[in-house]
């Protein structure tokens, strides 16, 4: 029962319009595969080959030479067990402190109403209007050294965590579900003498699981993906992201051994995608633009 | 903390607040009670204002004071527009706009209308929806290291893929990333390649509302495909349109992780040097702060006029 589109379902009903439907259809569905899978394919298989074939031309298809020692040495040479634990440690922290400081923040801000409330979200909202990168330089300096506590989060996961919290974004997608929740529910709640943390809770939060899975898997992404924040606060090698780390030994590796540690970097993401896909796709289109 | 009626409800009553009636037992009266709620609320609110006031708000003050600063021998000075002079006379300088600003109107020309052009192909099939879709999202998840990593093997003049493909096409192989020429447009296809997953499932979301009569009204009127497309598709979905012609601005005046990765930032004869990658060099090979935050300045001021234009757009939609 879809509705129509372009193509009226009658240009489609007749024997023209069905070849040409399917034909369509075979070259789209084949060129996007080629486009957007060949070239994972190629990272994947490449990962298998031996020096002497990863750089042959013309290039192999299946590897004739099957070496998966390729992942094993990757694994080791550049100690990707660390880079990956890191990695998971610094993203779930973040998420940890995204999920409890900005539900908190936005809960306050949608239901419990401080003075000075809509004043506050403004001034958050507008560092969405300020372009990240311009900021990276201050933001750099407050990290080497923290204004009143005066101590240096460089090389700890503090520098990760603490700025992820400033994502104005998930702050208004938050509110704005939270907005949705209906008044009574809270207030009846409130009246049988339920804490706002109790509401917050055990009424808030489940009703919210849609919006809430939204963004963890944003907050887990976002800090997998990001490159220029990680390597200006992590130098020290040992405490590196995967990004980061496979750059930085990117050029004393053998071609194919670098392209087993690009295909293990790239599981973990991959994987999550595959798994969440409906979330992640529905968060996308229902929570705004985020491209 | 007691009830005393049920009506009317307590929001009701927090939005507009008359003098309570018949209720002695609210301890302190009606400003202790506020004045606990507003702590609670601002008990909230204190972890993520702590971030922002560090990690935001701080630094937006620090960008603006650095650019007229300098720091000599441990001791910050003011140089008034000094830094912005040193900025002016770098030979870097109007390249990198021009680097930036070419790579931005590619991706605007590859990274806008590909999408859309994709978006709309998708729309069309009945089967296989999810499928494309998933496909052309899944460069978006691959870290970017791999992203641009593997590119540079498919570049690669030797072996890489693409030199492979046009030898198949016969058509004169590439020096994708060495030649000035062309190092920008290399960097662009692999950026597109990477980021266009996003945008084309919110064109796709947009397709999706727009209602089937009007595709029936204009064939009726003998609109044949492209008129179709361009009297009823594009202005339907003007506004997601816009938007997501701003934020492409916004993100691609800032590009730097593709040259920094592909091309080691410079590229050949400096013809990938973008302005975020001249305020990366600035800061942190130069040592040159002050300079980096005049540069950084000058493009926060040019994008803070998209994005002021992109929130007044947004606030329309939601309206």
């Amino acid at each position: 029962m879809s509705t129509r589109t372009l193509i009226s379902p009658a240009v489609l009903a007749r024997r023209r319009g069905k070849r040409l439907y399917w034909s369509a259809f075979a070259l789209v569905t084949g060129g996007f595969t080629l486009v957007f899978l060949g070239p994972l394919y190629w990272l994947v298989s490449s990962g298998f080959k031996d020096t002497q074939e990863v750089v042959r031309t013309p290039p192999t298809l299946v590897p004739e030479s099957f070496t998966p020692e390729n992942y094993s040495r990757a694994w080791e040479v550049m100690d990707l067990s660390s880079l990956l634990f890191n990695t998971f440690y610094y993203a779930f922290g973040a998420l940890a402190f995204q999920l409890v400081l900005d539900v908190a923040a936005a809960y306050s801000l949608s239901k419990l109403r401080p003075v000075l409330g809509k004043a506050i979200l403004g001034m958050m909202l507008v560092t969405l209007m300020i372009p990240a990168t311009v900021l990276v330089v201050p933001q750099y300096l407050t990290v080497l050294d923290v204004p009143v506590v005066e101590r240096n989060l460089l090389n700890t996961p503090w520098a990760i965590w603490l700025p992820s919290v400033t994502n104005a974004f998930n702050i208004f997608l938050l509110k704005r579900f939270f907005d949705s929740i209906p008044r009574e529910l809270l207030d009846a709640a409130s009246m049988d003498g339920a804490s706002p943390t109790r509401i917050l809770w055990s009424i808030v939060l489940p009703i919210s699981r849609p919006i809430l899975g939204v963004v963890s898997i944003f907050a887990v992404v976002g800090v997998w993906k990001d490159f220029l924040w990680p390597m200006l606060t992590l130098p020290d090698p040992a405490k590196q992201t995967l990004n980061v780390g496979i750059y930085s030994l990117s050029n004393g590796v053998p071609v194919n051994v670098l392209i087993a540690a690009l295909t293990i970097a790239s599981l973990p993401t991959l994987l999550v995608f595959l798994v969440f896909q409906r979330n992640i796709m529905g968060g996308l289109t229902a929570g705004g633009l985020k491209g | 903390m007691s009830a005393p009626s049920l009506t009317p409800s307590r929001a009701a009553r927090s939005r507009n607040p008359q003098p309570r009636q018949g209720s002695p037992e609210a301890p302190g009266g009606t400003f202790a009670r506020n004045l606990r709620r507003n702590l609670t609320a601002h008990a909230f609110l204190i972890g993520a204002v702590v971030c922002f006031a560090l990690f935001s708000w701080y630094p937006m003050v620090r960008e603006f004071l650095l650019a007229f600063q300098k720091t000599e021998s441990g001791r910050t000075v003011w140089v008034g527009l000094d830094n912005f002079t040193t900025v002016f006379n770098d030979p870097a300088f109007w390249q990198a706009w021009g680097n930036t600003l070419w790579f931005t109107t590619l991706a605007l020309v590859l990274g806008f209308a590909v999408p859309f052009v994709l978006a709309i192909t998708i729309n069309e099939f009945r089967h296989g929806k999810g499928y494309l879709r998933l496909l052309v999202y899944l460069p978006v998840m691959l870290p970017p290291v791999a992203g641009v990593l593997l590119f540079q093997y498919l570049y690669d003049p030797g072996y890489g893929l693409l030199n492979e493909l046009l030898g198949l096409l016969r058509l004169p192989e590439q020096q994708w990333l060495q030649d000035a020429d062309i190092a920008m447009f290399s960097l662009v296809v692999a950026s597109t390649w990477m980021n266009m997953g996003g945008a084309t499932l919110i064109y796709l979301a947009a397709l999706q509302g727009i209602p089937g009569e009007l595709y029936e009204a204009a064939e009726l009127d003998g609109a044949g495909l492209l008129r179709r497309i361009w009297h009823v598709t594009i202005p339907q979905t003007r506004l997601i349109l816009s938007l997501m012609f701003l934020m492409q601005i916004i993100a691609t005046m800032q590009v730097f992780v593709e040259p920094f990765l592909l091309t080691g930032g410079a590229g050949p004869e400096g013809s990938t040097t973008t302005v975020v990658y001249l305020i990366y060099q600035y800061a942190f090979n130069f040592n040159n702060y002050g300079a980096a935050a005049a540069l950084g300045l000058l493009l926060l001021v040019l994008l803070a006029g998209f994005s002021a234009a992109y929130a007044k757009l947004s606030r329309s939609e939601d309206a």
